[in-house]
């Protein structure tokens, strides 16, 4: 199989054991074939897959490979690149080309990838099935018939399926993290502030943030080195030193390699509605923790059982007077007949969202209309600083927070996209990290009755994402969940 | 509390999104279950606690006063549902 891990990849290339043409070819045969079924690319461009790839094959011959350097990558539809469009998986964007790239996308670029395609989502990464797309469904890897989680749902079937080696994500309330976890791979959300937000494509500002999928902890650590960075153009982008997220990687520290480790287990993540196979594969999983050295501390978070209320305030809040710049004048759908110009705002809106984002919409004019702002964003800013102030009370007494990633691992297609409640309590585990900024990753720690994969999430302070990453490592050279592929990825191409 | 339809007509008209009279009975009931979830809020104590509106506790940074941007108007209209002459076109709204 040839999308093993980057770090293996990358070796193989250096080596050349193949060329990087070879590898992008084999890559595009395998996405040609599984794709009708994953339905994980939007765009896929074999031609400019092609091109960088020869890059890469001179890069490694002239010996100026970097890390990444012909590592084949597919950014989520959301992240702006001017070499295809970039759909947003809206009717409202389908055709948008570009004029530049995202500021992830050009620091990717840079880094000698190998951009294969654009990924599916859910439709302006509202949602978390990766169901609510213009371009249909993303099925999951290990079983056609469930999701694969979302928004970014096609990054991460992509990857699960070894179609490429690493993709980006957005994660506003665990849109990078519940895809990993239900997906059975990796995926990081890092600090807000440190990837740029200039070319992605604004769906909740103060909560949206950028970061990588890959199989195993080292590859996100290298995917993350390449796309954190300031960026003046976002201006809330950090200027802060450069760190390496790998740095703690290589270390030799023996068979209890996490001693010293505080690992804080929120009794509110371990409580009733988690399934009973997540529940023991997350024990398990700590178990394997403790026995590389760590200790495990019980923390409260009182208010953490708030977070998706006040995320289901907060979120379709910024939505709504982000999505109002879609109206059909600068890019974007126009309704093709219309009376007036408040006819052609209203008309096209209706026919360039769908039903999820409409009710976001209107959600987020609620509750910011007058006479219901304190009741309702008021209130939610306060409640999302008691959430804030609980992490930071329970990191006085641990380093990491550990629990799973999601209350289930993935459900069948079609089965929550009548009752949008249900579907929001997917994010039960997820979406206080977006309302802190801090870092949190999800990696595999095992599979459910049905063989689907569960993930164990990993959450840490500001600023600690290569503590997270040496945990998750750490665990990864322990056992081999991350080895673990769906039938499909053991298929040949032709 | 619970959504009306006058709600979601006046929501609607606001958001500038057109809902027909037979989408809005569903939108309804869908926007009042998930004000049912929100409405949890209501009963959390926040007397005194300060507004969180960001992760980050940082000022609004300012750029020196200078070009830093090329003009590339022809390529942002390039993407524009219809132009003439370097501006939107939108229906009359003057007559």
């Amino acid at each position: 199989m040839l999308a093993g891990p980057i770090t293996e990849v990358a070796a193989a290339l250096r080596a050349k054991r193949y060329s990087c043409v070879e590898l992008t070819r084999e890559l595009l045969d395998r996405i040609a074939r599984f794709n009708p079924t994953l339905n994980a690319f939007v765009t896929v461009d074999a031609e400019r897959a092609l091109a960088d790839a020869r890059a890469a094959d001179a890069a490694i011959t002239a010996g100026s490979a970097q890390p990444l350097t012909g590592i084949p990558i597919a950014h989520k539809d959301i992240l702006a690149t001017a070499a295809m469009r970039t759909t947003c998986g809206s009717k409202m964007l389908a055709s948008y080309a570009s004029p530049f790239d995202a500021d992830v996308v050009d620091r990717l670029k840079r880094a000698g990838t190998v951009l294969v395609g654009k990924t599916n989502m859910d439709e302006f990464a509202m949602g978390s099935s990766s169901e609510t797309s213009f371009f249909g469904p993303v099925r999951n890897p290990w079983n056609d018939a469930y999701v694969p989680g979302g928004s970014s749902g096609g990054s991460a079937a992509a990857v699960a399926a070894r179609l490429i080696c690493g993709s980006t994500g957005t994660d506003t309330g665990g849109s990078i993290r519940q895809p990993a976890a239900l997906s059975g791979i990796c995926g990081l959300k890092p600090t807000y502030g440190i990837c740029s937000r200039y070319g992605l494509v604004a769906f909740a500002s103060s909560l949206d943030q950028a970061g990588p999928f890959a199989q195993t902890a080292g590859d996100l650590a290298l995917l993350l080195n390449a796309m954190a960075g300031h960026d003046p153009r976002d201006s809330t982008s950090l200027d802060r030193p450069v760190e390496d997220y790998a740095r703690a990687l290589a270390a030799d520290r023996g068979a209890r390699p996490l001693a010293g480790v505080r690992i804080g287990l929120p009794r509110e993540y371990f409580g009733k509605g988690v399934d009973a196979d997540v529940a023991a594969a997350v024990e398990a999983a700590l178990a394997e923790l403790r026995a590389l050295g760590a200790t495990t501390v019980d923390i409260a978070l009182a208010n953490v059982g708030l977070a998706v209320p006040v995320y289901y305030v907060i979120a379709p809040a910024e939505a709504s007077s982000n999505l109002s710049r879609f109206d059909g004048v600068r890019y974007g759908h126009r309704a093709a007949a219309y009376s007036d110009l408040n006819d052609m705002y209203q008309k096209t809106r209706a026919e360039g969202f769908g039903a999820e984002v409409k009710r976001r919409i209107l959600v987020g004019t609620y509750v910011l209309s007058h006479g219901y702002y304190d009741a309702y964003y008021l209130k939610a800013q306060q409640v999302r600083r008691l959430i804030a102030e609980d992490f930071k009370r329970a990191y006085r007494s641990c380093d990491v927070i550990a629990g799973p990633t999601t209350p289930t691992a993935a459900f069948a297609i079609g089965v929550k996209t009548g009752d949008p409640v249900e579907m929001y309590l997917n994010d039960i585990f997820t979406v206080a990290a977006n309302l802190t900024g801090a870092p949190a990753l999800s990696l595999p720690c095992g599979f459910d009755r049905n063989g689907l994969p569960i993930g164990l999430q990993l959450q840490g302070d500001a600023f600690t994402e290569a503590r997270l990453l040496d945990v998750a490592h750490r665990f990864q050279q322990a056992t081999d969940w991350h080895r673990r592929v769906p039938k499909l990825a053991t298929e040949v191409a032709r | 509390m619970s959504i009306s339809i006058a709600d979601v007509r006046r929501i609607a008209q606001l958001a500038r999104i057109e809902i027909d009279a037979a989408e809005a009975d569903e939108v309804r009931a869908k926007l009042d279950a998930i004000f049912g979830l929100i409405d949890q809020l209501a009963a959390v104590d926040t007397k005194g606690v300060e507004p969180m509106a960001h992760a980050q506790e940082m000022t609004l940074v300012l750029r020196e006063d200078s070009v830093s941007e090329t003009d590339r108007s022809a390529d942002y209209q390039r993407v524009a549902p219809a132009v003439q002459d370097g501006l939107y076109l939108v229906p009359k709204v003057i007559e």
